[in-house]
């Protein structure tokens, strides 16, 4: 076979989606991580220190790029392989198939991820554009060392200062939260795991991952929206 | 169980040709035994048209015992029907109820294009295991069966992969019409036994091209196919399939 065939052929396909989709759970993590300095309760002055650093950094800069590109790839070959397999059935069937075996969300991996990129849209455009393009409309913040930084923490303050955007982040989360639950697991699958113990433990891990990255994200407008930091 | 009779009301799909656009026919059946197969009732309901004067409905069946792979229909939306880990020819009457309104279809997918009524064409079956879903083997005398030891788990492993009888209900079931459980049910059968060995990589590889090029979807791993697999083939073979893919594909020559 020639080199390209692995990436036209289905599994191929899927093996793109696991890679870039473990690639975007280890952001996830890191993400989260940054964010939650929020919860140091001073200001912002350690999540605008954090933000900064993130910023500033050369090589998280050029890590930013591939971070880009896991994204695209992750969206753009999700999007194709839905459209694929669902023209694989052009007749469709009189009594819609239940199989009560086969949960929901692994069947709806297409529409959620499509929730979560409309949402994604929404999120780019409230931090990543401003702190990278148009500017933070909110004065720098000065460090004891004389150095003026963005204030990202007052643009998160002021974003979620509005009950729509909370509740549209919430909703966010929640389709990310169905979203992982299945595509933790299926991306090791996908990637050969067979063992049916592995398989267990990772499914458990998947759980737990899910749930406490999801609920981490989804605590942080609300508990700006609700003056819980300050 | 206690023996009684039932009239039900029928909804199936007839197509005149794979050309023609096809439409459901209402039937009713009466008298039908709580005791008699689901194929059964549906040779009553043919001798009933064929005394009216009407076109049978075309179905398929061969063994009638589960094991052939012929008999395929989606019952009441689930391929097979009702009953777990079975066949639409073991399915039996006692599934249902007086006066139930049962809904019949083909097998639905792109690769499976409808013949007649309620038989589809499963050939693409057969050109994937054409592929590489074989070992070679010398003419001549009969090698001694117990010449190359196996494992007893590999066996084992080998010959739960090796019950699959290529009905087509996971690709029946399966929302991208994929046919990744029957082809890792192969891949897997083959690969673990010391035999399939030499063939091992360009078996993955040709069969997995083999079902690209016949229209089957890719795998989502929502484990549909393995419930309504009649044979109970596990969706982790699907995982050692594209492991073992992958080590083919990273390893090709060229």
């Amino acid at each position: 076979m020639k080199w390209k065939d692995l990436f036209t052929s289905s599994v191929g396909k899927k093996w793109v989606m696991a890679l870039t989709g473990v690639f975007l759970i280890l952001f996830l993590i890191v993400h989260a991580g940054i964010n939650a300095c929020i919860w140091a309760n001073d200001g912002g002055v350690m999540f605008n220190k954090v933000a900064h650093f993130m910023g500033s950094t050369i090589v998280i800069r050029i890590l930013e790029v591939g971070l880009f590109l896991g994204f695209l790839i992750h969206i753009f070959q999700g999007l194709i392989l839905e459209f694929q397999n669902r023209k694989k059935r052009k007749t469709g069937y009189a009594v819609k198939i239940s199989i009560k075996e086969s949960t929901w969300y692994s069947r709806s991996m297409g529409l959620l991820g499509t929730l979560i990129l409309l949402f994604l849209i929404l999120h780019w455009k409230h931090f990543w554009v401003p702190s990278r393009f148009t500017g933070i409309p909110y004065p720098e913040v000065i460090l004891e060392s004389g150095k003026k930084i963005h204030n990202l923490y007052a643009l998160m303050q002021s974003t979620f200062s509005e009950l729509w955007v909370v509740i549209v982040y919430v909703l966010g989360c929640i389709s990310l939260f169905w979203h992982l639950l299945h595509g933790f697991q299926s991306a090791f699958r996908t990637l050969g795991v067979s063992h049916p113990g592995y398989l267990k433990i990772i499914q458990r891990i998947g759980f737990i991952y899910s749930f406490i990255i999801c609920l981490a994200f989804a605590m942080m407008p609300v508990s700006m929206y609700l003056g819980w930091v300050k | 169980m206690e023996h009684y009779v039932m009239n039900l009301t029928l909804k199936v799909w007839r197509q005149k040709n794979t050309n023609d656009k096809g439409r459901f026919e209402t039937y009713h059946v009466k008298n039908i035994s709580s005791e008699m197969s689901f194929l059964e009732m549906f040779d009553v309901l043919n001798e009933q048209l064929i005394q009216e004067g009407k076109d049978p409905i075309a179905f398929d069946h061969d063994c009638r015992e589960g094991i052939c792979g012929m008999c395929s229909m989606v019952i009441n939306g689930r391929p097979h029907g009702p009953w777990h880990r079975n066949t639409t020819c073991q399915l039996h009457m006692r599934a249902f109820r007086d006066g139930d309104v049962i809904v019949v279809e083909p097998f639905r997918a792109n690769a499976f294009p409808v013949i007649k009524d309620l038989v589809v064409d499963r050939s693409a079956f057969d050109r994937i295991i054409q592929a590489g879903g074989y070992i070679s083997v010398n003419t001549g005398s009969a090698v001694d069966a117990n010449a190359i030891p196996v494992e007893k788990d590999k066996a084992d492993a080998a010959f739960a992969a090796a019950a699959c009888i290529g009905c087509g209900a996971c690709v029946a079931a399966c929302k991208n019409s994929s046919a990744m459980l029957f082809v890792s049910a192969k891949v897997a059968h083959l690969g673990l036994l010391p035999q399939g060995q030499p063939e091992r990589k360009t078996r993955v590889l040709n069969m997995v091209a083999q079902m690209d090029k016949e229209g089957f979807g890719a795998c989502t791993n929502t484990g549909a196919c393995e419930a309504v697999c009649p044979k109970g083939i596990s969706i982790d073979y699907i995982a050692r399939l594209n492991r073992d893919y992958m080590m083919a594909a990273l390893s090709s020559p060229e």
